[in-house]
């Protein structure tokens, strides 16, 4: 075991996007301060004013691979509302069964591929072992070929509506761009019938790897793992968990509700902070203010994400997914959960929601309907779109000229929510887990651990979306006489 | 296992898509696995830079780069990737042309940095403060990587050996790429790899040479799903466009916005598209045009939607001109 009186891990890895972690210690080898810290940016904020609004959906998917439809669904709300557009029934449903499948494939994802190494293969583990191909060493062929197989059902259900999965095309002021079949409303209600099967599934194992372990309860339950900040999250008129459509609850850390709010009002309650040492930015509850990186009621840091989600609604619309959320909670000791680690639980119980639900809109009667756009008839102006991004709240605000081409923008994203929360997770797990100066590979993997929870994604979050390029065509006729020159 | 393949897959000025599309082989990512031996893939493997830096020159067979370089840590990842690696692949849309942050190369960094982190509604930063690359903090000195003026290309900043098209590259591309590289059936270097049609040449949209009289925009219309979107007033790409994605937004209904890249012969893919817009424009003389002209709104946007890094007016080899 070496010393040191900094330690650097770069890059974090088993996330999307950039990041790296900086951990000071004193004389004595204890950690000082730990930092994570985002070290890119790309700039949409900025380069999306000038584009038409109407291509913003498939422009700022490319924010994030991982979660395209968060982003293309958030801007396409936002475009409802720069329209004053309402999308007719169908299409609002049609959306929301879209983005169930997009949940699916993340939350599959995340769970298998970038959570699970560190609890079915172990944290301590070799890294050349400590990632899905470990995983399907350990749990046997089988079951990795059902984890592949239902990821794949999840892509393919967007690519129906979507186009493609990864930057789909289908978003539009008013709808979507095409319905679908009976045929393929048929293929999608099978898939939905045996993703439901598979997140039992993965309730299960997650049962019997994690939670029938006294070790992993233990560390799942430590103080090094949780946290104590607010929780945000989308819900019903019931307050039950939406992931596409209602009205954003805040819960505080005792877990009474701090307020609820229509997508509209977001500007009026967070705001964000810069800081000099990273790119990404710090959002907080203005309400509350910026009381730097700590933690409780007096601090204005929120939890976002699965876990945020499930500790400010009241529980879960369909019926096997509420059973799980009543399980989870009474393993946590009540609401709100404070474990960081039990987001992976609360993302298992989001992956039977969204199953559930994609059950329910396939056999929905008028998901086939043709009746998928309302063209817009309004003067386009300024609009906010939210949806639940995997990873937590997104906000998307536009405000456009009379011709609908976008003047400014502003984007929200759902790691950035968590960025400040993170950063104390990972300084708690760095404090508690370096000791004396010692520290070995294990120790440095759990400490990833800790955002790892979060399931951020940086790619995300080095958003910020503007200018023109002044454009001649001369234009010649077949003798090569010059016609005309043509400006764009 | 000597005979393995040695494989890395990095990330720069990326959205993460690329990395998912090479899980969308499905079960076919398993066959890679056992082909290859992943040296450095940070969404799903834990190896660091650190890991990196200790390999030898040419001790990597394949890498597949995606993302556009914007960072000086990207572009150090570039060159320590290309000094170790036999043969360079810019993955993607990103890599390839500088893909969709290419567009920030219309702003400065400068515009960039005062949106962000002065300007947007709910910025609060009465100090002015600004991310730093070298700041002193209470508890030592904290690093970020420069963010360049602009953004590149990856064969603007390092020697790259193929490119794969796509925003991302569908499965059935990144596999035809996997099966060249493992059976070392590689086409010529430069080559993309992807169809050497245009996206017009194999669309089953009807076409009747029809002339545009006014541009639309998609949420104007509910387009005829059977007849060229082009012909009925929408910008798309088609033209000029690379095939070998399967269509995937015309067959949405939507036009075609060019993530495949310029096809063969094209070399600069908004100018040829510009061209090949006006040269269907229903116009008689410079004014009716002009005016035809001014419906198509954000023509630069549009025609260097993937590629604007790689347009004329920005294609020079970093430290050159
Ligand atoms: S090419 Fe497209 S999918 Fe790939 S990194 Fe760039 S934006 Fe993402
Ligand atoms: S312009 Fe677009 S819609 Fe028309 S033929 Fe070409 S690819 Fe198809
Ligand atoms: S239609 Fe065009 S933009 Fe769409 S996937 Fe194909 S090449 Fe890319
Ligand atoms: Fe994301």
């Amino acid at each position: 075991m070496a010393k040191y009186t900094r330690i650097t891990i770069d890059p974090i890895t088993r996330l999307e996007g950039h990041g790296k972690i900086e951990v000071f210690l004193d004389d004595a080898g204890n950690v000082e301060q730990a930092y994570l810290q985002i070290p890119e940016l790309r700039g949409f904020e900025k380069f999306c004013e000038g584009r038409p609004a109407e291509e913003m959906p498939q422009i700022t998917s490319r924010i994030c691979g991982v979660c395209p439809e968060a982003h293309h669904l958030a801007s396409t709300k936002a475009l409802d509302a720069v329209w004053h557009v309402e999308p007719p029934s169908a299409a609002k449903k049609l959306r929301e069964l879209f983005y169930n499948a997009h949940m699916l494939h993340s939350h599959i994802a995340h769970f298998y591929a970038l959570a699970a190494p560190d609890f079915v293969v172990g944290p301590g583990a070799d890294k050349k072992d400590r990632n899905i191909l470990g995983v399907i060493a350990k749990v046997g062929l089988e079951t990795g070929q059902e984890v592949i197989k239902h990821r794949s059902y999840a892509q393919k259900i967007q690519a129906m509506i979507g186009g493609k999965a990864t930057h789909p095309s289908c978003g539009l002021p008013g709808g979507l761009s095409k319905p679908i079949t009976e045929e393929e409303r048929e293929k999608i209600e099978s898939m939905a019938l045996s993703l439901v099967d598979f997140a039992e599934v993965s309730l299960q194992i997650f049962n019997d790897v994690v939670l029938k372990n006294k070790d992993y309860v233990d560390l799942i339950l430590s103080d090094t793992y949780s946290l104590n900040p607010y929780s945000m999250g989308m819900v019903d008129n019931n307050n039950h968990v939406n992931f596409y459509d209602g009205m954003m609850r805040i819960t505080d850390p005792e877990g009474k509700e701090f307020v609820k709010f229509s997508a509209g009002e977001y500007n009026k309650h967070f705001a964000e902070h810069v800081e000099p040492w990273s790119y990404l930015k710090f959002p907080y509850l203005k309400n509350v203010g910026w009381k730097g990186l700590v933690d409780g009621i007096e601090s204005g840091l929120v939890w976002v994400g699965p876990l945020g989600r499930l500790n400010a609604a009241d529980g879960m619309a369909t019926a096997r997914a509420n059973k799980a959320y009543q399980e989870m909670y009474s393993t946590l000791g009540g609401k709100p959960g404070k474990a960081t680690l039990a987001h992976h639980w609360a993302r298992l119980v989001e992956l039977m929601y969204a199953a559930e639900r994609l059950l329910e809109l396939s056999q929905d009667p008028e998901i086939t309907s043709t009746e998928v756009r309302a063209i817009p008839t309004e003067t386009p102006t300024e609009g906010i779109g939210i949806v639940e991004a995997p990873r937590g709240t997104l906000m998307h605000h536009y405000v456009t000229d009379e011709r609908g081409m976008i003047r400014k923008a502003n984007l929200v994203v759902a790691s950035a929510h968590g960025y400040g929360a993170m950063n104390i997770s990972v300084d708690k797990a760095a404090k508690g887990l370096i000791k004396g100066g010692q520290v070995d590979e294990a120790a440095k993997n759990m400490i990833e651990m800790a955002f790892r929870a979060y399931d951020p994604c940086f790619g995300c979050s080095t958003h910020t979306l503007p200018g023109k390029l002044p454009l001649v065509i001369r234009v010649y006729d077949k003798t090569g006489k010059k016609l005309m020159d043509l400006e764009w | 296992m000597a005979n393995k393949l040695k494989l890395a897959i990095y990330w720069a000025a990326a959205c993460g898509g690329c990395d998912v599309a090479i899980l969308d082989t499905d079960e076919k990512i398993l066959n890679i696995a056992e082909a290859a031996d992943i040296v450095l893939w940070p969404i799903a493997m834990d190896f660091k830079y650190e890991d990196l830096y200790k390999m030898e020159p040419g001790s990597i067979d394949v890498c597949l780069y995606n993302g556009a370089v914007r960072t000086s840590e990207q572009e150090e990842l570039a060159r320590a990737l290309r000094d170790r690696s036999n043969v360079m692949v810019a993955f993607g849309a990103c890599a390839s042309w500088g893909g969709i942050p290419g567009l920030a190369n219309l702003v400065t960094r400068e515009e960039i940095f005062n949106t962000v982190y002065k300007e947007t509604v709910t910025t609060i930063n009465e100090d002015d403060i600004r991310p730093a690359t070298n700041y002193q903090g209470s508890h030592g000195e904290l690093h970020l990587p420069k963010i360049y003026d602009r953004v590149w290309s990856l064969d603007q900043v390092v020697d790259v050996d193929y490119y794969v098209p796509g925003c991302p590259p569908t499965p059935e591309t990144i596999w035809t790429a996997v099966e060249a590289i493992v059976t070392g059936n590689l086409p010529p270097k430069g080559s993309v790899i992807g169809g050497t049609k245009s996206l017009c040449d194999t669309c089953e949209r009807e076409k009747t040479e029809k002339k545009i009289t006014q541009f639309k925009r998609p949420f104007e219309i509910i387009a005829d799903p059977k007849k060229c979107l082009l012909e009925q007033g929408l910008v798309c790409c088609g033209p000029v466009t690379r095939d070998g994605c399967g269509h995937r937004c015309t067959n949405n209904n939507m036009p075609c916005r060019g993530c495949y890249g310029p096809s063969e012969k094209v070399n600069d893919q908004g100018a040829r598209l510009l061209n090949a817009i006006a040269s269907i424009m229903d116009v008689k003389d410079e004014k009716s045009a002009a005016e035809l002209a001014a419906t198509w709104e954000d023509p630069a946007g549009t025609a260097y939607r993937f590629g604007l890094p790689k347009s004329l007016i920005f294609d020079y080899k970093k430290g050159g001109k």
